[in-house]
């Protein structure tokens, strides 16, 4: 029995809560002006700019730098009187670990702890202008710009130490937060006292050398993650857990199908219904409530009926429809001539190579938070680019960019898919309305239908094997997916890369949204090159991996190739060896990787079982080795989707699979033995982590089923139906 | 109609006044402030929002609030003791059994379920448990070594 007294003590403790953000707004750090030139407060700024180029980001090249946002910089370290090491980086973290890895490149090249060190990601009003978090970019890009702002502070700090102590800078060196005298090292002083009541600003000049990498100690070790303890505790907030006052959810009237359009609404049963709010802004039509169950029960009142439009498309001819709307597309790589390599061929072997739509499917769904106040609009959002965001939202609201302000919150799984951000423009026109803050979390529902998905694409290949099996000539087309990891890396005399559209959202013959996606372009790419190098090995009657290496001399591969061969325990053997052993091997913009997996099928069910996949990767220098493993196991994992069972099925507009029930994505028991291994390679910068693990493993799955069972299927996803048929087909 | 519903709610008391047919995800999340349940597919396919109702892995968002009257909701803010965190809260920091977090409550108390029950699970029956809880990010190696380390830990707290 609880006593009368607790019981209010609880609601107390409830309704003031009510009244409360559950968040410090301003995390000790207030910018009334966007002007980072004139930001108050004392301390050494160094001030960076992070050269990313402009290849192959798609359409948000397109999107222009706010002109509030100077140019010449877009990252800051401040380092503060209180010792404390910022850095300011419009970066978000996603779970790929920036956080933690680039928190590390900072600590090594100043010399302090890594707890001193406060990554300050993607929040608009603190952070300059970035463009998003995608592509494995972070740390190849962001990484060597940070370490060399970290050297310049250092020996700015150097500088200052030597005034203050009277020695000259050749006698100073730096530890742990300190600049000491070598020859007297009881002479030192912290760097927060160095700055302290002063105001130093330094543009990064390409002067500074960063430390060698041997001297490293933090940089490249495996240290735990910053983020874990508030991920095991329940304390990270994500947009969904932001709590305001007086904010309400929305929920929004959708249409069955993608091209629909209402044909009447009626809202007489929303009458009765208590605290509810119906706003309509041009065609969004919402119902508000002060919680998410009671907007959504409202939200199933409303009868809403749509002209259809016809629904001629489906994933079954989807991709001749789309060979057929190919643009003419560019010449991404070629070398000699394929007239003079065919030629050469004894054998012409060619195949064409489909993949479906593919979903990214975070578990957490696209959600935002937009308070409209006096001042300023703030916004909470699940995002890969907060500053898109910013920009997006202002421009529905009409207020200038810098009125606009997001604020960082972690976010549940990006993949691509928080590249777009329908949500957030969605609730800053609803909150207008309403005059009060709106938060649009989208059910599973809303969030395959919106999705903006992995392209379905086609790849044809000709090709042709010599007497001697040597590959002679290489005719490669790629509709759809775009040019990413099509490049040839084998030694081939006579080849054609040829990209006929992309894998970008504009100028595209999809019926609904599709974009970047893990890799964008590279999964569809590698799945049909290592496919068909498998196809030419078997043809030869070759081991796959000799076959491979005979057309290798790129050092970085042969190295990746044979330590993977090593770790797997490949024995040579031409397929279908019966052993269900499957290979494949990728260069996903300068980071090589390798995978070798083993299979088991179940010849009554069509289950593919994965056994064990092992993963050799060189990323050039690895900042944070445990951190990088993650990365790769997560896309070999990931992977096993797009290879076994991920499809969108769809009728014209309609998505038929919109909620985990038909859409299939990879589960515990699907788990295999999984290893992964980083390769050392220091003389090569550190290259990207993020995605390049995942594209290999639709082939090395593909692979695999033909070296089990002797079959060739040239089409994603290869589930439970396609293995059975093709099974039959063969008895 | 709204009914009165009391339960404990991490061990503290909780009332309050509510349609007896609301899903307990939102009644937590919406009315008390507690975020760690996840919202990720509101069917029950995910495990995002699996809280303990005296000491059972439940969905949250398939239960109605009315089925909880009186008894025992337990949420990952429930479960360390001041800065000391559970076994299982452990086990998940030290094989960083997570990415982006976002299923990472669930998968916590779900495998804390089991291991109230059977405190030396194989691996097969911790796979059977997990598998109706989905990981985008990938991280399902390190949560069943997560899962297999908090059992030899919570072993090892009772003597």
């Amino acid at each position: 029995m609880i006593k009368k007294e607790k019981w209010e003590e609880i609601e107390a403790i409830n309704n003031e809560k009510i009244s409360e953000p559950n968040l410090n707004l301003n995390n000790g750090l207030t910018l009334s002006r966007r002007d980072f030139l004139k930001i108050s407060g004392t301390g050494l700024f160094v001030f960076f700019l992070v050269g990313e180029p402009g290849k192959f980001l798609g359409d948000f090249q397109t999107q222009p730098r706010p002109r509030e946002y100077p140019d010449d910089f877009n990252a800051y370290l401040l380092i503060g009187e209180d010792g404390r090491i910022r850095c300011f980086s419009g970066k978000v973290e996603l779970g790929q670990g920036i956080k933690t890895s680039l928190a590390q490149i900072l600590a090594e090249e100043l010399d302090v702890s890594l707890e001193v060190v406060d990554m300050v990601l993607g929040d608009t009003a603190l952070c300059p202008y970035d463009m998003g978090t995608f592509g494995s970019r972070t740390i190849k890009y962001f990484g060597p710009a940070l370490r060399q702002a970290a050297s310049e502070a250092r020996a700015v700090l150097i500088e200052l130490a030597s005034e203050e102590l009277k020695v000259p800078k050749e006698r100073l060196a730096t530890e742990n937060g300190f600049v000491y005298d070598m020859e007297q090292p009881e002479r030192r002083i912290a760097y927060g006292q160095l700055t302290r009541g002063k105001r130093i600003e330094r543009f990064l000049t390409p002067k500074p050398q960063p430390k060698p990498i041997e001297k490293h100690r933090i940089a490249g070790k495996a240290l735990p993650r910053l983020d874990a303890k508030e991920k095991v505790t329940g304390k990270a907030l994500y947009a969904g857990d932001i709590i305001l006052p007086h904010m309400v959810y929305a929920r929004i009237l959708r249409p069955p199908v993608h091209g629909a359009k209402l044909k009447s609404l009626n809202l007489d049963e929303l009458k009765d219904i208590p605290d509810i709010e119906v706003i309509q802004d041009g065609d969004l039509l919402a119902v508000l409530h002060p919680t998410f169950d009671g907007a959504s029960k409202a939200l199933k009142k409303i009868k809403a009926e749509f002209d259809l439009p016809p629904a001629e498309l489906n994933e079954e001819n989807i991709h001749d429809y789309l060979v057929k709307m190919a643009p003419q597309g560019n010449i991404v790589d070629q070398k000699g001539n394929l007239e003079e390599g065919e030629k050469l061929a004894r054998e012409i072997i060619e195949a064409t190579y489909l993949n479906p739509y593919v979903a990214h499917a975070p578990i957490e769904t696209h959600t935002a938070l937009v308070s409209i106040e006096k001042d300023e609009v703030k916004v909470w959002v699940s995002t890969q680019r907060p500053f898109g965001v910013q920009s997006d939202v202002a421009q529905v609201l009409g207020v200038p960019v810098n009125k606009v302000r997001v604020f960082p919150v972690y976010v549940g799984g990006g993949f691509g898919g928080k590249n777009a951000h329908r949500q957030a423009v969605e609730a800053a026109r609803l909150a207008r309305k309403a005059g009060k803050p709106v938060m649009v979390v989208w059910t599973r529902e809303e969030e395959f239908f919106f999705d903006t998905f992995m392209p379905a694409a086609v790849v044809k290949i000709r090709s042709g094997l010599d007497q001697n099996n040597r590959l002679v000539f290489w005719d490669y087309t790629v509709f759809w997916a775009g040019d990413r990891s099509s490049q040839v890396f084998y030694d081939i005399p006579h080849y054609r890369v040829l990209s006929r559209g992309g894998w970008s959202g504009a100028a595209s013959a999809h019926l609904f949204s599709v974009g970047p996606w893990r890799a964008p372009g590279s999964n569809t790419n590698v799945f049909a090159r290592e496919s068909h190098l498998d196809t030419l090995a078997a043809r030869s009657r070759t081991d796959p991996l000799e076959f491979r290496l005979a057309h290798l001399t790129n050092e970085r591969m042969r190295r990746v190739l044979t330590r993977l061969a090593e770790e797997f325990g490949w024995r040579p053997a031409a397929a279908p060896s019966g052993r269900g052993y499957g290979l494949s091997c990728a260069d996903y913009l300068g980071t090589y990787v390798a995978a070798m997996v083993e299979i088991d099928v179940d010849q009554k069910t069509g289950i593919i079982k994965p056994k064990r996949m092992v993963c050799v990767q060189d990323m050039g220098e690895v900042i944070n080795p445990e951190g990088a493993r993650q990365q790769i196991e997560g896309c070999l994992m990931m992977g096993l989707g797009y290879a076994l069972s991920e499809e969108i099925h769809f009728r014209g507009g309609q998505i038929l699979d919109l909620n985990f029930d038909r859409y299939e994505i990879p589960r515990f028991s699907w788990l295999p033995e999984i290893k992964a291994v980083v390769l050392e390679n220091n003389s090569v910068p550190a290259q990207g982590g993020g995605e390049p693990a995942i594209i290999n493993v639709g082939a090395a799955v593909a692979n695999a089923f033909f070296d089990k069972t002797g079959i060739r299927l040239t089409r994603l996803p290869l589930n439970r139906r396609r293995v059975l048929e093709a099974l039959k087909e063969k008895k | 109609m709204k009914q009165k519903i009391s339960f404990y709610l991490n061990n503290r008391p909780v009332i309050l006044e509510t349609e007896p047919d609301r899903p307990l995800l939102w009644v937590l999340r919406n009315d008390l402030k507690i975020t760690s349940p996840k919202f990720g597919c509101g069917e029950g396919y995910c495990g995002a929002c699996t809280v303990l109702l005296d000491g059972e892995a439940v969905r949250s968002c398939q239960t109605e609030i009315s089925r909880v009257n009186g008894r025992h909701v337990i949420t990952l803010e429930g479960l360390s003791d001041g800065e000391k965190l559970h076994p299982v809260q452990q086990a998940f920091l030290k094989h960083e059994a997570f990415q982006c977090g976002f299923c990472t409550s669930g998968l916590i108390l779900e495998i804390l379920a089991l291991l109230q029950k059977k405190p030396k699970p194989a691996r097969a029956e911790i796979l059977e448990v997990l598998e109706d809880h989905l990981c985008r990010c990938g991280a399902h190696k390190r949560i069943v070594e997560a899962a297999e380390e908090a059992a030899a830990l919570m072993r090892g707290g009772r003597k």
